[in-house]
């Protein structure tokens, strides 16, 4: 059988997805302090230091143009972390999948469950963020509310891309490049800290196909209440990555563990 | 009720042939071993049974289901013992046994009804709450038993469930196994303990590179492959004098003790002499005249025959060889048909 076969979903990805939901429950407080320090750090530091220094940026407050940008930032951080180290340790060095796989259920549901349940934690920690946010009064109007199922969008596509690296892992080590090559250079080019128009035309070209500067770009502007512009079409980039990628990923993991 | 059978088998890896036409089929109630050295291909069998894998070549039905296209399916109706312990470390021992019959689509209630009589089965009653890291190596491999029994299984596939135990853990899990079968489960075993296969198994099969090379019931296959009795022989450092020192014993099975525990070191070694004999020259020399069949490895001379009492009586008088004197068994079929070459 072609393991790039298109995926067979199921609602029998539930159990799954409630055996991560029972381990995060046991590790609930130091996994949301590890999900939002980063991300907050990063929002107050510069947006109050860095801030302190500059009029204005993109027409907005420093702090306010950076707080839309760490809640894309934070949510991509969260899914990926989540679809790298933790969906690595259960697929290779806990054999959890293993175990999984000699119930009655498919890897696809195995993979189907990673992504939702990473999805759902990366929405969780761009929710904390975008109600720290609120809570500093840095949203506009209760249009920001519609950040929380982009969140959880950006989630799925930031998990699927981390699942297909998964499914190609020999170790721990080679999330380094991941990182380094991917995940870092586009939180510098996705408008996240500045606006992307600062940038020279070839890394704007860049940036306009990174799925973070989509996120940002329909984020940004319902902090500031305001209906982001051409949203459909950032949000089907976004889907898109998520599909190409979970089915890539899929493929992947099928052809590695039912070999 | 049907439980696997497997017809052509075939499974390649690149130009490795792993699989090479296998054809079995589990009778209702038994308990079946697939026996072989590591990379004989048992694993790769279960894994293919199960759906896991996709054979070349080859039909299997699980539980009255083609495989591979209905294998999910038809794992509703098996438990799994794989070789390597997955429990979710997170978690404690119920944990363990209610996350894992979500799996199987039962409702937490049912599961958690089940939980007492599981773990009392698994001998780790009282132990519900514990965490998974504080137990022993034993009690893991009986919760994973435990864990594949979740959903009252009709065919349990076992792979290798008791390598790495101790005497007291492998005999609870045989123990067990036994009552599983007296319940009228199947059961298919994968082992490289012969004594394990031999108590537990009511047909197995020798498995090596891919292929059957003996199938039948324990006792059929040592019959049908093997010399019924079997004579080991040692040099004995020093050259003390061979056989048992009582005498006469010729005739029993039994183990002859090391002589030198009881007497002061003879001077009429095997060559009159006191320097070591060796037992290889003396197979090579002699053995054949009174065994049908020598195995020599390293040291140990393997006498293979139907008749022991001329070559019992041969040993008792040389000194400076000591002697086993034992029924041929099953583990003599397999190094037999699968060589004494290690296999990593």
């Amino acid at each position: 059988m072609n393991p790039f076969r298109p995926p067979s979903l199921s609602l029998r990805f539930i159990p799954v997805w409630r055996r991560n939901f029972l381990v995060w429950r046991k590790l609930a407080i130091p996994s949301i302090l590890g999900n939002l320090a980063d991300p907050m750090i990063y929002m107050l530091g510069f947006g109050y230091g860095l801030g302190s220094l500059l009029p204005e940026v993109g027409g907005l407050p420093y702090i306010t143009f950076i707080a839309a940008g760490a809640v894309c930032f934070s949510t991509m951080n969260a899914a990926t972390f989540e679809a790298l180290y933790s969906a690595f340790a259960r697929m290779q060095v806990q054999k959890t999948w293993d175990a999984i796989l000699n119930a009655p259920l498919a890897l696809d549901d195995v993979l189907l469950a990673e992504l939702v349940w990473a999805a759902a934690k990366a929405a969780l920690s761009g929710a904390a963020i975008l109600a720290v946010a609120a809570a500093l009064g840095l949203v506009a109007s209760p249009l920001a509310l519609w950040v929380l199922p982009l969140v959880f969008l950006a989630g799925l596509t930031f998990a699927a891309l981390g699942l297909v690296v998964t499914a190609l892992a020999p170790s721990y080590d080679f999330f380094m490049y991941y990182f380094t090559l991917f995940i870092t250079p586009m939180a510098l080019l996705s408008g996240v800290f500045f606006p992307v128009e600062q940038l020279p035309a070839a890394l704007r070209a860049v940036s306009a196909v990174l799925p973070l500067s989509h996120a940002v770009q329909v984020a940004r502007p319902l902090f500031s209440g305001e209906v982001p512009q051409a949203a459909a079409l950032h949000i089907v980039v976004l889907a898109g990555y998520a599909v190409a990628a979970f089915w890539l990923a899929l493929g992947l993991a099928r052809r590695r563990l039912l070999k | 009720m049907e439980t696997l059978s497997v017809a052509g088998l075939r499974k390649s890896y690149g130009d490795t042939a792993v699989l090479q036409g296998l054809t079995f089929e589990l009778r209702p109630g038994e308990c079946y071993g697939l026996l072989g050295p590591n990379g004989a291909g048992k694993t790769t069998t279960l894994r293919c049974a199960l759906g896991l894998t996709a054979p070349d070549a080859g039909t299997i039905r699980l539980a009255g289901l083609p495989v591979p296209e209905r294998a999910r399916e038809a794992r509703l109706r098996v438990g799994i013992v794989p070789q390597m312990d997955n429990l979710d470390p997170d978690f404690t021992v119920a944990e363990n046994l209610l996350v894992y019959g979500r799996y199987f689509g039962l409702d937490d209630a049912a599961v958690r009804a089940r939980i007492p009589q599981l773990l009392e089965f698994a001998g780790l009653a009282g132990r519900a709450e514990v965490k998974i890291n504080t137990l022993s190596g034993g009690m893991k491999r009986r919760l994973t038993l435990a864990r594949a029994l979740v959903n009252d299984p009709d065919l349990l596939f076992l792979d290798e469930p008791t390598t790495g135990l101790d005497p007291q853990a492998r005999h609870l899990i045989w123990e067990r196994l036994k009552q599983l079968l007296q319940q009228g489960k199947t059961v298919l075993l994968t082992t490289h303990f012969m004594d394990e296969a031999e108590r537990l198994c009511h047909r197995l099969a020798i498995m090596d590179r891919g292929r059957f090379i003996a199938e039948g019931s324990p006792r059929e296959v040592i019959a049908a492959h093997i010399e019924p009795e079997v004579v080991e022989v040692y040099g004995e450092p020093g050259g003390a004098p061979a056989g048992p020192p009582q005498g006469g014993a010729a005739n029993d099975l039994e183990q002859a003790q090391p002589a030198n525990d009881r007497h002061p070191l003879s001077r009429e070694g095997g060559r009159g002499d006191g320097r070591p004999v060796s037992a290889a020259e003396w197979a090579r020399a002699e053995a054949a005249q009174y065994a049908t069949r020598v195995e020599i490895t390293g040291e140990t001379a393997f006498c293979y025959l139907t008749e022991s009492r001329p070559l019992l009586r041969h040993l008792a008088d040389r000194h400076g060889l000591r002697y086993l004197h034992r029924p041929a068994n099953l583990e003599d079929v397999f190094l037999k048909l699968t060589g004494r070459d290690l296999r990593d």
